[in-house]
């Protein structure tokens, strides 16, 4: 069908030239597939198959009335703060006392990775939470405050979004961090001598 | 005894089957294309175990690359038009009839409000030559951020319920750049964001994972 005609290529002075060729009707296809193949790769390369997914990002109501805040209780709590370099620190409760950093076990770090990171803390607590029961007898369910330093990136924030939504935690809030805890995480690096 | 001869076999290949073969890709590739939308600057997104679809219209999109600069988009040319002409009127740019279309066929843009006219008089190249890309500012002293977004919303037809708001930052933005993109849209009573992100696996184990597994082995049986 599509294979070239070497045999018509000066077979035909034999006869003389009075009688008129007769022309094969076999076309060479190769440029048309040549052309045909650049085309596939242009597209191919040019397209884009998966498109891009969102995260759904509910951010709190601002109010300044005490009353309409919701109350976070103490012993429900895990405070997440994300530090530079991807460095994560944690403590159980919101260190509203000033008491709290006392106990030298209270302030903890932590990383992203997947085993013996912040996932096993989030999961440890959660559980933990699950066993304590409410005043209407339920189980409690644990809330986990985000606070990211000025070093923390983007990426870390979106991480630790996504840890809240791998381990189906129902109740998470970012929070702007205090001083308090800017100080917590200098000392923490001084002491792992970081810089 | 009689020499077998061998046929002489054309060398040429019949090459019909693999012009179809050919041809039947391009045409499934040239339909299924969609661009890749230009940006003015390359965005690396995070990635998250989330599976919904950016949708493809009613999006105001907020890009924002590893310096923290912000660039503005927005699906419909007939929307950005009547952006353009509210933007031209209320700010007093003068903008002509040429920069008015260059921003209603053009991709995103960030630029301080008063550069506009100068920023959308020149071409995609001239921009990141001359340095124009500069963003839009959102610091606190001169939020245009919040102009972008009244003027976004009004060029909406009062479709706001379906409207989303988007935001895709590069990996390396530093946090604080996008707090103050979440206070503005806070502040303007925005509570609900999206996040452009890649897809990732749920890891295993995890309580995503197993509702996953559940889900997959649900539909088996």
């Amino acid at each position: 069908m599509a294979e070239m005609d070497t045999s018509s290529s000066g077979g035909g002075k034999k006869h003389g030239g009075t009688k008129s060729k007769k022309q094969s009707t076999r076309v060479d296809m190769t440029p048309m597939v040549d052309l045909g193949f650049l085309l596939i790769t242009f597209f191919m390369l040019t397209t884009t198959m998966s498109k891009p997914k969102t995260m759904d990002l509910i951010m709190p109501k601002d109010t300044k009335d005490e009353k309409e805040q919701n109350k976070v209780k103490e012993s429900t709590a895990l405070t997440i703060l994300l530090g530079k370099d991807n460095r994560v620190y944690y403590y159980e409760g919101l260190a509203q006392d000033p008491n709290a950093s006392a106990n030298p076990d209270f302030f903890k770090a932590s990383s992203f990775a997947n085993k013996g990171g912040i996932r096993d803390e989030i999961i440890k607590k959660r559980d933990e939470v699950a066993k304590l029961r409410n005043a209407k007898g339920e189980p409690e369910d644990v809330v986990v405050i985000i606070k990211a330093d000025d070093d923390a990136t983007y990426a870390n924030f979106v991480d630790i979004l996504d840890e809240m939504a791998i381990n189906r935690i129902q109740r998470y809030a970012t929070v702007d961090i205090s001083d308090q805890d800017k100080t917590w995480i200098k000392q923490t690096e001084a002491a792992n001598g970081v810089k | 005894m009689p020499k077998v001869k061998m046929p002489r076999k054309s060398t040429a290949i019949d090459m019909t089957a693999m012009c179809d073969v050919a041809f039947l890709l391009l045409t499934f590739f040239m339909l299924a294309t969609k661009f890749k939308p230009d940006e003015p600057v390359t965005v690396v997104t995070p990635s998250s175990i989330n599976t919904t679809l950016l949708p493809d219209s009613d999006v105001l999109l907020f890009t924002v690359d590893k310096d923290g600069r912000v660039f503005f988009s927005m699906d419909g040319q007939a929307k950005r038009k009547k952006m353009i002409e509210d933007l031209n009127s209320q700010f007093k740019l003068g903008l002509g009839e040429k920069e008015i279309k260059s921003f209603i066929t053009g991709a995103s843009v960030g630029t301080p409000i008063k550069d506009l006219k100068n920023y959308l008089s020149v071409s995609e190249d001239e921009r990141k030559k001359q340095g124009l890309d500069k963003g839009i500012p959102t610091d606190s002293a001169n939020n245009e951020l919040k102009t972008w977004i009244e003027y976004g919303m009004a060029a909406q037809e009062g479709n706001f319920s379906k409207l989303k708001y988007c935001i895709k930052a590069d990996n390396a933005t530093p946090y604080p750049k996008i707090k103050e993109i979440l206070d503005t849209f806070k502040e303007k009573k925005i509570q609900k964001l999206n996040l452009v992100t890649n897809l990732k696996a749920a890891p295993q184990g995890t309580a995503a994972w197993q509702e996953e597994q559940a889900a997959a082995h649900g539909k088996k049986e």
